[in-house]
């Protein structure tokens, strides 16, 4: 398992994700792929919020939705250029993001879960009936895609697919970053434990609104992303189904670990693609499926192997110790006699 | 060092702390007792800022704290810690102790973003300090097990060392000794008192009395929130409201 760890592991995966287009069968196979990558990114800006930080954010869809229909709204209606609405969708979600954020997180546990599934379903709400806006119930089509950027088109799914890995990777570098920095400790510090954390001169509704913010950011940067990539867009994209949706990814790769969020996204869209023959009755398996999965691996995939690969550092630790003391016996053994 | 000038907390209708003057001298070891739900844990939410006082005043090193939010209070030097530590189980000693120094530095996120040179030095700051104030507890040999791995005196001894890692001029210590047997109690009360040593003022909340009758400079003594007593080891053995409070009139009478 060695050359899964550091560089030579992340050169592999991003080699994997590269070389899909490769070995896919059809544009279908890369469409389950780029959707469930850009659902990646917006379920690593959840997990940035609850995974690291410990405030279980039941609104996220609605962010996701926001920066969606920025796109959608500046290209349609405004006729902006693709970029220039894109590089708003984040910037949107991020101020919006930052009022909610000063409000709810004035709560904690169960009452932030509870205030922020209501502001998930008010964004839903206000998307649906603010018709002259956003187009309510019959929502946005004719969404320009991501324009060339020089020579580069993105016209045919592969481009496209390309072009989605390549957010993933900013997406993931940028999440390696944060959570790896004095920054990401802090906000581990408030997830262990407020009281602690404040203690140890933390300023608690700094850092969960900077937390909760680009978390935000993410989940719009991720639907804009989706707005390009789909073309058209409903009010259903804010609904709550898409944030437990992310829950079950951040559950099933592990929650709290950088990779969680990608692991959980694929594996999920994937058990869905192969159950689809069952229609209906795909829940009736894939329910079982995911109790199976919390039973038997709680910290999710990635929680899983980090755990495995823990247990057998501490084992080649003890081993050294002990290696240790034998010889120092032995020395004095040797010393007496 | 610290003073509080009649300190009252109520929730609701329940007085938790009525009425409390006291002062804490530098670099010496000030012991809070007094029996279950007299207020004592309370007491210390109030100094650190986790609780805001209903009325008094609470001035440290000249500054009045009384409104100040936990996290203000600490940066000024005043560091805590819990009955139970809650540490991540996942990580080693060592990461556990890394955020401890945080306060003291500034990286904010840009400095995260562009990976700046400050951000650098003040996590090479942070995990110097970790270094530190885990050799200090004695705990070096187990930087790198697991948090979840270690016995509850070790963990003492880490709920220590995050709180020494804040650069505190004084510490208020929850039952320090709670949960562990009696051979470490004295190896907790030997670092207590290094620390004082090393000029830290130290306040603490024990029920173990051997430990606070050899360790503490001066005793407070609260009972239903209200200060009984307040004296030298000494003077508090033999104070008859103490020994009310604790054992019962008739034992008193007799």
């Amino acid at each position: 398992m060695k050359y899964l760890q550091g560089k030579a592991g992340w050169a592999i995966l991003l080699a994997l994700a590269l070389l899909f287009p490769l070995v896919a069968g059809n544009n279908y196979q890369l469409y389950v792929m780029s959707l469930a990558f850009i659902f990646a990114i917006a379920t690593a800006g959840m997990n940035l919020i609850t995974g690291y930080t410990g405030q279980l954010n039941l609104g996220h869809a609605g962010f996701m939705a926001i920066g969606a229909y920025t796109v959608g709204i500046l290209t349609v209606t405004y006729e902006w250029p693709f970029w220039g609405a894109f590089a708003m969708s984040g910037v949107v979600a991020g101020i919006i993001g930052f009022f909610v954020g000063i409000v709810s997180l004035r709560l904690k546990e169960h009452f932030f879960a509870i205030f922020t599934l209501c502001v998930g379903f008010i964004i839903y709400l206000i998307i649906e009936k603010w018709d002259s806006v956003t187009g309510g119930t019959v929502g946005i089509i004719g969404i320009p895609g991501p324009a060339p950027i020089g020579p580069i088109e993105f016209n045919s799914a592969v481009s496209q697919y390309y072009l989605v890995v390549f957010f993933l990777v900013v997406s993931l570098w940028l999440m390696h970053r944060i959570v790896n920095s004095l920054l990401g400790r802090t906000f581990v510090a408030i997830r262990n434990s407020d009281d602690l954390a404040q203690a140890l001169g933390i300023n608690l509704m700094r850092n969960k609104t900077l937390s909760f913010v680009l978390s935000t950011i993410y989940a719009g940067v991720a639907g804009g992303l989706y707005a390009g990539y789909v073309r058209f867009l409903g009010p259903d994209l804010a609904g709550t189904h898409y944030t437990f949706d992310m829950i079950t990814f951040l559950l099933v790769g592990g929650i709290g670990t950088l990779l969680g969020p990608v692991a959980g996204s694929l594996l999920v869209a994937w058990v869905t693609q192969y159950l689809q023959f069952l229609a209906d009755y795909r829940m009736l398996v894939f329910g079982p499926l995911l109790v199976l999965l919390v039973i038997f691996f709680p910290h999710g995939i990635v929680g899983f192997y980090y755990k495995k690969r823990m247990e057998r550092e501490m084992k080649k630790a003890a081993a050294a110790a002990q290696a240790n003391r034998a010889q120092a016996v032995n020395k004095e053994a040797g010393n007496n006699a | 060092m610290l003073k509080i000038e009649s300190l009252t907390k109520q929730f609701g209708g329940l007085t938790a702390v009525r009425d409390v003057t006291v002062s804490f001298e530098k670099g010496k070891i000030n012991a809070i007792i007094g029996p279950n739900g007299a207020g004592k844990t309370t007491f210390f939410n109030l100094i650190s800022g986790m609780h805001q006082p209903t009325s008094g005043r609470i001035v440290f090193k000249g500054i009045d704290v009384t409104r100040m939010r936990a996290d203000q209070v600490a940066r000024l030097g005043v560091a805590r810690t819990f009955q139970t530590t809650h540490l991540f189980d996942k990580a080693t000693v060592f990461d556990n102790l890394i955020v401890g120094h945080r306060l003291r530095t500034k990286s904010g996120f840009w400095d995260v973003m562009f990976n700046t040179k400050r951000l650098r030095e003040e996590e090479r700051a942070c995990r110097k300090k970790a270094e530190e104030v885990l050799d200090f507890v004695g705990l070096s040999h187990a930087a790198h097990r697991l948090a979840a791995d270690i016995s509850q005196e070790e963990r003492k001894r880490v709920a220590f060392a995050l709180a020494l890692a804040t650069d505190p001029d004084i510490v208020l210590l929850d039952e320090p000794a709670g949960g562990v047997n009696p051979e470490e109690t004295v190896g907790l009360a030997e670092l207590i008192k290094k620390m004082v040593n090393h000029g830290l003022t130290v306040c603490l909340i024990e029920h173990k009395m051997d430990m606070i009758m050899g360790l503490a400079d001066k005793i407070m003594v609260l009972d239903h929130g209200e200060k009984i007593a307040e004296g030298t080891p000494a003077e508090i053995r033999s104070n008859p409201v103490v020994i009310e409070a604790y054992l019962g009139s008739e034992h008193a009478a007799a």
